[in-house]
């Protein structure tokens, strides 16, 4: 588990590392936390030539909020999240879906940059991202491009990140105060991926209704996703027992899991279903009857 | 004769081992580093049955800073075989595994090369240039699964049957009001000591001498072996025992690694070190559990057990190690367990798959046996109409029924009674602890969305081995004392422990005892530490040892002080005459060699008890299960370290939960070991179980040893799974779920519960 013969350049400054990585092509790779990376390099799952660290960069280690929304630099940290007490008080669903991201040493080195580019389909950020509308800025050797997440994510441990481009920062839409949302995940033990996760939001009206719904899910795809069925159950209704059951029934539908050696599909797909009933129920402050 | 304020054996003393451990000064075989070492990697099949028709390491060899690659064809003709170092069953000889694989792979992470490189990282570049052609062959993954014999001399894959009982099973089972049959097993899975192994070997040209370090558990067994195979004396090899970061079974047998490593050092005439990385631990280091159980219990009808017949299977894996029957011999042994059963009969069947070799892990046999019986008990008590405790109750054996005679149920070991205790009270501890009488009505019950269960399992735990151990004291110049010990250290605080028992005997300070264990160097002969045995055979060594030292003090200080034995008394580290006069030990040591060897013999086993009770909820719509409180309550005899016994047993819950949660060793279809990592082998962490409980007792002290004491390091593990499993099956049991196999994980409790669910809507 030792890693494989590469070659380290920690550039100073982002154009200098965009320019580390067109020189090298797609030999290079950009390491920050090192919390996923390392792991591959020292399986020996991953072997490129050399690591451009960015660690070093400036200027993507802030948290800013604005009224444009939320920006989050790349090399913010799950540690870093989790102290800015600001950043609760913003993006409560953030902060709780952050709180299950990893263990603790890995919390302190882990950042927001790496799980993007990482894209591991049961992790929390890049849910997040999809669920919240977010957009990414990639600064490459041609330019700047804004995508969103769910334009960025393309697969299981891929996305359109080019060979000669660095994913800066992350913005989130700015959160409305009197939103309904919860976060619910179920993994084997705490810091683990998830087997499933659900992230949902939604606003209410003056009649108590329910819109603007977005329900994101981990761990049942290849990659995060929203679910608009889900979504266009819940706008226009007030959130009830029935809503949520009929909300529940269709997430198990429009989800198709694998098996793996953590579970088998059946199991996260109905794991689903109850985890978005939870969220729901907690976000509409109301009680569920008890089943089995 | 001697005046000590405070006797060190009973209390809590803090390990002396703490603070070198916390500052950061252990010494760890991936500490050490000396002149000219050179590094090893070890390249390991990728597939689980293959032969083996060629193996190219010429790129690898041409390759800079590359010294060596080792294959088979570089050691000899005949390639060296692991002894069997227990359960040295003649049917298991022709199973042993070779150090190397030189014709054909059995189990993926089998060593076929070692690469010798100036550093680790250059050997595991090199491991990837070296070119092998295999020919496949058909992985053996499951018992009876495949045609395909994995020994060639072997007509199926059965390595041993053997049948053992006592009484007339047969004739209980027919004349019983009750009989249920279940079928249950453990999976498989590993000890997982936080260090990884590790070894460093130095050779000696000139004087022909051999020093190995990092070697533990049984370094004279180990030298033993090791001189045979490389055709060396005993007394030309060293094995050392340095820190040890936890052994728990699996750590210090006799590896195919412990004989390669040593072997590379002497072909490149270079110090080799060697360290296991954690995802070659995961498929080289012993595995272990992997039993499944046809049991079935005969009651008569008020709930008394009548008599008990187990079949024992056991997936040996590709070979059998130095451990031999070990696992599924104890599997069969405790099926028993603490009650009364009148008539027993087990079979064993020992067969081969294509996976890593099979060994003991921490409670070896019991964890497995326990988990089958309670679960078994639970079932009849149910089907009985009989309250699970009152069933308990009523068949545990009694105090005036002990010793208890249980002979006949291991075929290569003599005649064994389970020897002092008082089982009832320590089970009424037990229920009282975890509030049973005002909790039970929570069974089943749903609260909050989640279902309560409180379960219970009773054990017997055997600890002990013989034959002996040896202990050389030392009197130093300077006053302080030397301990040395055939036992060995990986963890569990015996250097506190066995400084406790010279201190209280010869009145010397704590801090003034050094204790140096495990190497082959201290001591002629050693006999290591398994079976938690280290305190009971170490120990009594130890004191042993003590008693003589004190009489040669005495002695010595007699002829200094010009009085007599009897008039002297021997206060903190000074002998004291009645008359005033006083000579320091460090006076009577600057005059004299004051040295004396202890031993201790002794052919019979402990035997610890207890009972463990844990109140779980499970929630019946993920399947994940919350440990809400958890007791494990036990006799030791006597604990010479109350806190280190604690912690073992708290170390030990932790361990055993792991086992019924999340350890599991999964294997695909074709022999290929699909999580070796830890982000895919899940074990506990220390912030897993928060909710854990451990009250040693000191009821009854072991007749066997003049500590008193009983094996105390794996009772916290033996009764983990049956006492959790019920508690699990006790909470689902308003679902119709029954539990029979580990681990319980959500998805498989959400399946149980789903399929009793399809059960129920297809009967109605």
């Amino acid at each position: 588990m030792k890693l494989p013969p590469l070659d380290y350049i920690c550039p100073a400054t982002l154009p200098e590392a965009i320019a580390a990585l067109a020189v090298h092509g797609g030999n290079a790779k950009v390491i920050a936390g090192g919390q996923s990376l390392m792991p591959m390099l020292a399986f020996r799952l991953a072997a490129p030539s050399v690591l451009v660290d960015i660690g070093r960069l400036p200027d993507l280690k802030s948290i800013s909020i604005s009224a444009e929304g939320i920006d989050i630099g790349a090399l913010v940290t799950w540690r870093d999240i989790e102290r800015d007490a600001q950043l609760a008080q913003a993006h409560p669903l953030l902060a709780a879906a952050i709180a299950h991201v990893a263990h603790y040493q890995v919390r302190n080195r882990g950042t927001v940059g790496g799980s993007m580019a990482h894209a591991d389909p049961a992790a929390e950020m890049p849910g997040i991202a999809v669920t919240c509308d977010a957009m990414l800025t990639i600064v490459g050797s041609t330019g700047t491009r804004i995508l969103s997440a769910n334009e960025f994510l393309t697969g299981g441990l891929s996305t359109v990140l080019g060979a000669d481009e660095i994913l800066t920062s992350i913005r989130l839409p700015l959160w409305k105060k009197a939103r309904r949302w919860a976060f619910e995940e179920l993994a084997r033990r705490r810091g683990d991926f998830a087997l499933a996760g659900v992230a949902a939001f939604y606003d209410i009206d003056a009649q108590g209704l329910a819109h603007n719904a977005h329900i994101g899910v981990i761990g049942v795809a290849d990659r995060p996703m929203r679910l608009p069925g889900v979504e266009a159950i819940l706008d226009g209704r007030r959130i009830d027992a029935d809503v949520i059951l009929q909300a529940a029934a269709v997430a198990r539908d429009a989800v198709d899991p694998a098996d793996d050696i953590h579970a088998e599909a059946a199991y996260r797909r109905d794991l689903l279903g109850v985890l978005l009933e939870r969220a729901l129920a907690r976000a509409a402050n109301i009680t569920l009857p008890e089943a089995a | 004769m001697s005046d000590v304020a405070k006797l060190l054996v009973g209390s809590a003393v803090e390990r002396m081992e703490d603070a070198r451990f916390l500052s950061g000064s252990g010494n760890f075989a991936d500490d050490l580093a000396v002149e000219g070492m050179l590094h090893a990697a070890i390249l390991r099949s990728p597939i689980a049955h293959a032969r083996i028709v060629a193996i190219d390491a010429s790129a690898a060899l041409a390759m800079p800073g590359i010294h060596a690659v080792i294959t088979a064809r570089d050691i000899s003709d005949t390639i060296p075989i692991i002894p069997l170092r227990l359960a040295p069953l003649p049917e298991f000889e022709p199973f042993r595994q070779p150090v190397i694989a030189s014709d054909k792979v059995r189990y993926v992470g089998e060593p076929i090369a070692v690469v010798i490189a100036d550093s680790r990282a250059l050997a595991e570049d090199a491991l990837e240039r070296i070119g092998i052609e295999f020919e496949a062959l058909s992985a053996v993954t499951e018992r009876g699964a495949s045609e395909t014999p994995l020994f060639d001399f072997a007509e199926d894959n059965v390595a041993l049957r053997y049948d053992a009982g006592f009484g007339d099973a047969d004739a209980a089972f027919a004349s019983a009001d009750y009989v249920r049959t279940e079928r249950f097993s453990v999976q498989r899975h590993t000890a997982l000591p936080m260090e990884t192994r590790g070894l460093l070997a130095e050779w000696n040209s000139s004087a022909g001498r051999l020093v190995v370090t990092g070697a533990t558990k049984v370094t004279f067994y180990n030298r033993r072996a090791l001189a045979q195979m490389l055709g060396l004396r005993e007394d030309d090899i060293d094995l050392i025992e340095i820190d040890v970061g936890g052994g728990f079974g699996v750590r210090g047998e006799f590896y195919p690694e412990d004989f390669l490593i040593p072997f590379a050092a002497r072909k490149v005439a270079r110090p080799v070190k060697w360290i296991e990385d954690r995802r070659e631990h995961l498929m080289a280091i012993n595995h272990s559990r992997d039993i499944a159980c046809e049991l079935s219990l005969a009651c008569r009808s008020d709930g008394m057990m009548l008599g008990l017949r187990g079949q024992v299977f056991a997936d040996m894996g590709a070979y059998i190690r130095t451990n031999g029957g070990v696992v599924p011999a104890k599997a069969a042994q405790f099926l028993p367990g603490p009650y009364r059963i009148p008539h027993v009969s087990v079979s064993v069947e020992a067969f081969m798959t294509s996976k890593t070799p099979v060994g003991t892990y921490r409670g070896p046999g019991r964890f497995e046996a326990n988990f089958f019986r309670e679960r078994l008990i639970d079932m009849a008590a149910t089907d009985l109409g009989i309250d699970i405790a009152e069933f308990r109750r009523k068949n545990l054996i009694t105090e005036q029924e002990l010793p208890y005679p249980i002979d006949g149920l291991v075929p290569y070991e003599g005649p064994t009674s389970y020897d002092t205790g008082d089982y009832v009270e320590v089970f009424e501890r037990a229920l009282k602890e975890i509030g049973w009488h005002e909790k039970r009505h929570l069974q089943g019950k749903l609260v909050d969305g989640v279902r309560h269960g409180i379960g219970l399992g009773c054990f017997v735990e055997s600890g002990g081995a013989g034959p002996k151990e040896n202990a050389a004291l030392t009197l130093e110049k300077d006053g302080s004392l030397t301990v040395a010990v055939g036992s060995s250290v990986l963890g569990q605080g015996l250097e506190t422990v066995l400084g406790q028992i010279a201190s209280d005997t010869l009145s010397i300070p704590f801090d003034r005892i050094r204790v140096l264990h495990g190497s082959t160097t201290l001591l002629d002969e050693g006999f290591g530490t398994y079976h938690s045995r280290a305190v009971v055979m170490g120990g009594s060594a130890v004191l042993d040892a003590a008693i003589r030292l004190r009489e040669k003090i005495l002695q010595q200080a007699s002829n200094h002080l010009g009085r007599p034995n009897s008039e002297l008394k021997i206060i903190n580290a000074n002998v004291v005459a009645d008359n005033g006069a006083s000579v320091s030990f460090a006076a009577l040591a600057a005059g004299c060699e004051l040295q004396a060897d202890g031993t201790f013999s002794n052919e019979v086993r402990t035997y610890s008890y207890g009972t463990h009770a844990a109140h779980v909820t499970v929630d019946p719509r993920t399947g994940a299960v919350k440990v809400l409180d958890y007791i494990a309550v036990e006799d030791v005899g006597r604990a010479i370290n109350p806190a280190i016994v604690h912690g073992q047993a708290i170390g030990a819950i932790v361990q055993g939960l792991g086992g019924v949660f999340l350890d599991h060793l999964i294997y695909d279809d074709q022999g290929q070991l699909l999580n070796a990592s830890l982000a895919d082998y899940l074990v506990p962490t220390a912030s897993d179980f928060p909710v854990l409980r451990a009250v040693t007792l000191e009821l009854r002290p072991s007749p066997s040893n003049p500590l008193g004491a009983k094996g105390a390091g794996e009772g916290g593990i033996v009764a983990v799974a049956a006492a959790t499993a019920n508690a699990v099956a006790a909470a689902l049991a308003p679902l119709n779920v029954e539990i029979h196999h580990l681990p319980l994980t959500p998805p498989r409790l959400w399946r149980l519960i789903k399929n009793a669910h399809a059960r129920a809507i297809t009967a109605a």
